[in-house]
């Protein structure tokens, strides 16, 4: 089984592990951490099994460490995740995102008359519903659930 | 009139700080401040023509006509010998010419001390607070809040039923879209509040509102007719209903003369019962009703002017 799982999915000697992600939120994840245009070697997966979840996907990538806000805005569309850091093929740190209680620049307003969506201010929201993931607007109050994100 | 007596069932603290303090939500403001504004304006109102301001310069950002709120920061300001400086209209500012909100509000604070702005986006008043070196006052940011017109209806409020607590207020029209109606029930109910909701089906209070509502322990119940709920009020809040609200057109025809107050509907309301209005009114009070001792309206619009002293030279930083 070990070997199996090892050619599914690729050993790094260093960088980030993105693991237990929905697996329907992978291209949401490699898009908000803008890995689209990330020069450093990818490596990613959906449908993989889990013991845990049924299925799940993973995003691996070499020589990055992703700093806590990037890490927060993970725990929105993937609070299941884990982010495991590896120097020299090791694991260095294992940690689950954690869900934070604001968030800056992430997603748009739903609001389209709300001030965000027509100057360049830095969209700000408080996180008022941690289960269902909802968003107010610190600017309007709107809430902007998670069904309605247009990532930014 | 208020008497000083009526301020004593709260503990306000004579020397509140509101100094430099912008007011774009109403609650920016806690329960404390908000009664030592209604405070102040009641002292402003024994005593409107003061000299406080004379060394002060009040700027008035209407980049949507507003006729009463602007008029009525602008008289405020003037009878307290601010000079008064602004526009009234987008067209006739920089605006037109594509400059941003931050820049307009960037440059007109270098101008004046305190900024009082209408504008039609949502959150644009937050935002301007955040950018400005000066306080602002939000005056309306598109539907989302107006709170100096609740202010201004809670001094109403309090000065013709002498109580804030325990009080049975409706509202009739509109209760969807209203930003008014939306920011005086969230300030209602910091009290013992009982809500009689008033409005076609269409146009109900929302449901966030209503759960606001009950998390409070406060009760509310809703009709689609006014004259039961007349007799059972403290104070009857009516709003416009616009037809561009109904998704079926047929269904405003059908409903709209149920919402318009007539004289002989006050026939059995309690004595001390006032009808507030935010104005202006189109047709949903008739003109009769102006005659009746229960029509508040056009007090309620002086007050205003009041609790704008109020708000302006505690900012300030001058009371």
């Amino acid at each position: 089984m070990e070997e199996r799982k090892e050619l599914k999915v690729n050993a790094i000697e260093n960088g980030t592990v993105i693991d237990h992600i929905p697996t329907q939120s992978v291209f949401q994840v490699i898009h908000m951490l803008n890995l689209n245009e990330c020069e450093n070697q990818i490596l990613f997966g959906t449908n993989l099994e889990s013991q845990k979840y049924g299925r799940k996907g993973i995003i691996k990538v070499s020589n990055r460490f992703f700093d806590p806000s990037d890490v927060n805005k993970i725990a929105l569309i993937a609070p299941t995740a884990t982010l495991i850091e590896i120097k020299n093929f090791k694991v260095v740190n294992k940690k689950n995102v954690i869900l934070p209680d604001t968030v800056k620049q992430f997603v748009k307003c739903v609001n389209p008359n709300c001030i965000t969506n027509h100057e360049k201010v830095t969209q700000k929201f408080n996180v008022i519903d941690k289960t269902e993931i909802k968003l107010q607007c610190l600017y309007c109050e709107k809430v902007t659930a998670k069904d309605n994100f247009t990532f930014i | 009139m208020i008497t000083a007596g009526i301020f004593n069932t709260f503990k306000t603290k004579k020397s509140m700080d509101l100094k430099n303090k912008s007011l774009v939500s109403i609650s920016d403001y806690s329960l404390e401040e908000q009664i030592g504004i209604l405070e102040l304006a009641a002292e402003f109102e024994k005593n409107p023509r003061q000299k406080i301001l004379e060394k002060h310069v009040v700027a008035t950002l209407f980049f949507e006509p507003s006729t009463r709120t602007r008029l009525s920061f602008e008289s405020a300001a003037t009878q307290l010998s601010a000079k008064v400086i602004g526009f009234s209209e987008a067209g006739t500012s920089s605006v037109s010419k594509g400059e941003t909100l931050k820049d307009t509000i960037l440059t007109v604070s270098n101008y004046s001390d305190i900024i009082v702005m209408r504008h039609p986006r949502e959150g644009s008043a937050r935002y301007a607070a955040e950018v400005a070196p000066v306080p602002v006052i939000n005056a309306g940011d598109g539907a989302h809040q107006h709170p100096t017109q609740t202010l201004l209806d809670l001094y109403s409020i309090l000065k013709t039923q002498g109580k804030l607590d325990k009080l049975n207020i409706a509202f009739v029209g509109d209760l969807k879209y209203g930003r008014t109606v939306h920011s005086l029930v969230e300030a209602l109910c910091q009290f013992d509040t009982t809500f009689h909701l008033v409005s076609p089906i269409d146009l109900k209070l929302p449901s966030y509102m209503k759960i606001h509502i009950k998390n409070k322990n406060l009760q509310y119940h809703q009709y689609t007719e006014m004259n039961e709920v007349i007799p059972k009020v403290d104070i009857l809040y009516m709003t416009r209903i616009q037809k561009e609200r109904f998704a079926d057109p047929i269904e405003y025809e059908r409903v709209k003369d149920a919402y318009i107050l007539r004289s002989p509907m006050l026939a059995n309301a309690m004595d001390h019962m006032k009808v507030l209005h935010p104005l202006p009114r189109v047709n949903e009070i008739d003109e009769e009703v102006d005659k009746s001792k229960h029509a508040y309206y056009f007090q309620q619009a002086q007050n205003g002017v009041f609790v704008r002293m109020a708000l302006l030279s505690s900012i300030l930083g001058v009371v």
